[in-house]
């Protein structure tokens, strides 16, 4: 998808590459084992490991190792069974050691790809070059005293995995769907949380402008953006900057930037000549990560089935739409809230599943995500349960109630929380199926508008829909509209 | 009551065991030593109280018949063990204070089997030096003192090696029974050569790093410092051992020593690297070297001459690797979290004044020269090239012990010299490295053995090499070159006051 920048002098081309960090789904950090739990009291979180002590050591957590080979795994790269934590030296009050341990030339995770979906519809790959695990740092806080900064080491040592893109997006679209991709793979596979609102996913995001098809431009790396919004929001601005400034003939120095979300704007923090030498070496306190095919296939076999797979299946197997299928699979709960309320149906209804499928869809994506949205909830606290959601397709597919009905029905639910044989039966919304019954009722509509039938019958065949109208209004909407239809025109035309 | 403090471990051991004196009786003569050899500067911090206390723990553990070898035993802890609530500040004023909360995996050890502490020793600043110069509380003296021609004892002050100098001058003075040590390059050995004791560093892995203030990860390793081989056998078995805290510490389990120390070397192949045969080499420690040969040769062992070929690389490998990790790990005393701070306005103000502040002269050198090997642009000219040379290093050992059994060699090019002589030529004083530093980089077991005096009547010493995790036999060949070197001599007592 050519995203091309319009400039004064022809078209410019935005090459982006990310680089996320991914808070692991562990209970102690990476190299010691305090809690990693969020938002405790500051510095209650500490081992003397965290606050580097003298003379303490940090001992690797088996299970953040777990976590970057399962993480590795579902996003389809080459798992490395020896890897090399290495020191990054650089002085900051929130940085305890003096260093980070990192993984520098040998990471635990190399190649990839990533299919991601775009808003066209179209499907691109994206390549990952690494993902490896590292360390957080602690938290400074400058605002708590006029002079002076605190530093609160909770963050201190929690492991972070961070995933390095290849330069393969050309728009901010590309970029959000690939962090949407890379976020929904890491909740899949529960590597990490995802909330980015917590810290637990943020991207640093390096951006150059080309001419098409030319060699790569000079790039920038604007660093710590927590939102996909934001991140959509620094490149657009990135571009456009670039793209000004190559105009005017200046140059693009690589440089690192901070983003401004009030302004939305970008703005230097250190140029290349300013940047830290890290004197990256191997940790002489840590022995290379080496484990054996056999721990990574162990793994293979806990992973769930992941995204691509199931929207592939749900299409092929259920006839679902790809539109369909893709939002049910962009969050695992989604989908199992999904294939939950399908088997429970099919087993109410005795059709089969590619029956049922697109109904339940359907009411999943329209009715029920729209009420989530309305009540700002999630699937997992979701007010109606599969059971129930079950239950109200069921009613409406055997023809008890109307489709207009269920939609009254879900709103009872939504504010009762009662099932929904219990409000049909309560507010008695059945629907009228009995013949007699029905015909007594047309005739008497009929009998009311003896105008409007000789009009009918004198050619104007648009005041059906008037008839039936009225015949659901007489009924409070429980008439089948099949059998109406069925008994209202030999009556019309007769 | 008869003097207890120039008795052996394993004697004292023995006097503890049959009754003849109780611990708090040896400990308190020890208290009292050092109370009047506080001239040499061997202590920072002496410990009575919690000496007194340990000593009448250990007292009843051995009524109750529960007492190991080291139950009992007064030692002298080296100022780079962390100490639980006791002052352990490697000798730098940038640890001004640091009473840390925690007790190192080493002395946990020792304090489980019922040693008991007299305090911390004096060494240089986190372990850099050879001489103990560079400590921030000042050099410490070497109890031996050379004799002039004249044969009358000189009044001027000698080094007693370094880094661990305190502990070595605690030993020779009779201020501890024993000493904790660690040893990077030869911090054990050599300093244990200039005062003639035993000095023993054992294979990389073997005693956990946890808790012990690093100067060169890939190198430190705690190690005993005792009057005898048999002694320095029962602390090691005591400290060693796996620790899950210490990435490093290797799980296999310590031998029990004692069965292994059965005087008998018959065809025992003995290693002598032609490489070590240095061009400036006095001829007292040639002299030294080759009636260590004759000994052994007599003992039963078989000498073969091999070739290290690397070892000239050595040093300079040494110089590189040890200060690179050195400037990283010392990149955590920076003023925030504890320790020495001197405000400054801004943070950047704060770390230099408070660095400039808080490191000597010689933690400067080596963090500057490590910043400098790990720069971009210059690590693989250097820190990688020593990194590669290492590996080249050790595998020279390992082609040896394909050939030997052990290696000897002589632990120190020169026998002590005198204080400040060599202070301000950094030069001069890494050389005094350069026997010991090869095994260091290999990661193998070595030990240093009082084999005679220089003719200053300084005492000298011997080294024997081992391979990885065989201690038992180093220890083996080692107490045979101990027995037919029989040193006995001790220095004469002028420190004490009167």
């Amino acid at each position: 998808m050519a995203d091309y920048i319009h400039g004064a002098t022809g078209e410019w081309e935005v090459v982006i590459g990310l680089e996320i960090h991914a808070q692991v789904t562990s209970e102690a950090k990476l190299f010691s084992g305090a809690s990693t739990t969020f938002g405790a009291e500051p510095n209650s979180q500490v081992s003397f490991v965290c606050c580097a002590m003298p003379g303490m050591l940090p001992v690797i957590n088996a299970e953040c190792i777990r976590q970057a080979v399962r993480t590795g795994l579902a996003i389809g790269c080459k798992i490395n069974l020896r890897s090399v934590f290495d020191r990054k030296n650089y002085f900051y009050a929130d940085l305890p050691q003096g260093y980070q341990i990192s993984q520098f030339k040998d990471p635990i995770v190399g190649e990839g790809t990533v299919v991601i979906d775009l808003p066209d519809g179209q499907t691109k790959i994206i390549g990952v070059e690494r993902l490896h695990l590292e360390q957080d740092a602690g938290k400074s806080m400058h605002d708590q005293h006029p002079s002076q900064t605190y530093v609160d080491l909770n963050r201190s040592g929690v492991a972070l995995m961070e995933i390095v893109s290849m330069p393969d997006m050309r728009s901010a679209a590309e970029a959000g769907a690939y962090f949407r991709k890379i976020r929904t793979l890491v909740r899949y596979v529960g590597t990490c949380d995802g909330n980015m609102e917590q810290g637990s996913m943020r991207a640093d995001v390096n951006v150059s402008v080309r001419r098409p098809g030319a060699e790569l431009g000079t790039r920038t790396e604007t660093k710590n953006i927590n939102s996909i919004r934001y991140m959509m929001q620094v490149i657009d601005y990135e571009a456009r900057r670039q793209v000004d400034i190559l105009e005017q003939g200046g140059q693009i120095h690589q440089e690192t930037r901070q983003f401004d979300p009030a302004t939305g704007t970008t703005s230097g923090l250190r140029s290349k000549e300013e940047a830290h030498d890290y004197r990256y070496f191997p940790d002489p306190d840590l022995l290379p990560l080496e484990f054996t095919q056999a721990f990574v296939d162990d793994l293979a076999k806990t992973l769930p089935e992941l995204p691509d797979d199931k929207k592939n299946r749900l299409i092929a197997d259920l006839g679902l739409s790809e539109y369909n299928a893709g939002v049910l699979v962009a969050e695992k709960e989604n989908a199992d809230y999904f294939e939950e309320l399908l088997e429970l149906l099919v087993k109410k209804t005795g059709k089969t599943p590619t029956e049922l499928a697109t109904q339940a869809a359907n009411w999943v994506i329209m009715d029920l995500f729209g009420a989530l949205k309305k009540f700002s909830k999630s699937i997992s606290d979701s007010p109606v349960s599969t059971v129930d959601g079950a239950e109200l397709l069921a009613l409406q597919i055997g023809g008890t109630i109307s489709g207009r009905i269920a939609k009254d029905v879900f709103e009872i639910m939504l504010e009762s929380g009662k099932n929904p044989e219990q409000i049909v039966e309560e507010k008695g919304l059945k629907q009228m199926s009995d013949s007699g019954e029905l015909e007594a009722i047309i005739d008497a509509v009929l009998a009311d508008h003896p105008d409007k039938v000789e009009q009918y019958r004198a050619g104007k065949d648009k005041l059906f829909g008037f008839f039936v109208g009225q015949v659901m209004k007489k009924t409070r909407g429980q008439a089948n509209p099949q059998m109406v239809n069925q008994l209202l025109r030999p009556r019309l035309d007769g | 009551m008869t003097a207890l403090t120039n008795l052996t471990l394993t004697e004292a051991r023995a006097g503890l065991a049959n009754g003849d004196f109780t611990s708090c009786e040896l400990t308190e003569q020890y208290l009292a030593a050092m109370t009047a050899g506080r001239d040499l500067n061997c202590f920072i911090v002496e410990t009575a109280d919690i000496a007194l206390k340990m000593a009448a723990q250990a007292d009843q553990r051995i009524r109750a018949g529960t007492a190991t070898a080291v139950t009992g035993i007064p030692i002298a802890v080296k100022d780079l063990f962390c100490t639980k609530d006791v002052h352990s500040c490697a000798a730098s004023h940038i640890l001004n204070g640091f009473k840390p909360k925690y007790e190192s995996t080493v002395t946990a050890n020792l304090w489980r089997d019922g040693a008991v502490m007299l305090g911390k020793t004096n060494m240089d600043e986190f372990a850099m030096g050879s001489s103990n110069e560079t400590s921030y509380y000042g050099p410490v003296k070497n109890p031996w003192r050379a004799t002039g021609t004249d044969g009358v004892l000189e009044t001027k002050d000698y080094v007693p090696g370094g880094s661990s100098g305190g502990s070595v001058a605690a030993v020779a003075a009779d201020m501890a029974v024993a000493a904790l040590g660690t040893d990077t390059g030869g911090s054990i050995r050599q300093p244990a050569a200039f005062t003639g004791l035993v000095g023993l560093k054992p294979t990389y892995g073997r005693c956990s790093r946890w808790g012990m203030i690093a100067f060169a990860s890939s190198l430190d390793q705690a190690g005993p410092i005792t009057r005898t081989v048999g002694d320095a056998a029962l602390m090691l078995a005591s400290m060693a051992g796996y620790d899950r805290k210490d990435s490093t510490a290797v799980d296999r389990p310590v031998p029990d020593y004692g069965p292994a120390l059965t005087g008998d070397i018959c065809g025992l192949k003995v290693g002598i690297p032609r490489e070590y045969r240095v061009d400036d080499m006095p001829e007292e420690i040639e002299k030294l070297w080759q009636q260590g040969i004759d000994w052994m040769t007599a003992a039963g062992a078989e000498i073969v001459d091999i070739s290290l070929p690397h070892t000239k690389y050595a040093l300079p490998t040494y110089y590189i690797v040890a200060p690179a990790e050195a400037s990283s790990n010392l990149a955590r005393y920076d003023g925030v979290k504890y320790g020495l701070r001197v405000d400054g306005d801004s943070l950047d103000g704060m770390y230099k004044n408070t660095r400039a502040a808080g490191f000597g002269d010689e933690v400067k050198r080596r963090i500057l020269i490590g910043t400098y090997v790990l720069s971009a642009g210059y690590y693989d000219a250097y820190y990688l090239k020593a990194q590669k040379i290492r590996t080249l290093i050790a595998r020279d050992f390992a082609r040896a012990y394909n050939q030997v059994d052990v290696i000897l060699t002589p632990t120190a090019p020169s026998a002590a010299f005198a204080l400040g002589e060599k202070a301000d030529d950094p030069l001069a004083m890494y050389l005094n490295d350069v026997f010991t530093v090869p095994a260091s980089l290999a990661g193998l077991p070595a030990i240093s053995v009082p084999a005679g005096l220089s003719r200053a009547r300084m005492p000298l010493g011997l080294q024997l090499i081992g391979r990885a995790f065989d201690e038992e036999t180093m220890l083996r060949a080692a107490q045979v070159l101990e027995q037919a070197a029989n040193f006995e001599a001790k220095p004469e007592i002028w420190w004490r006051e009167r």
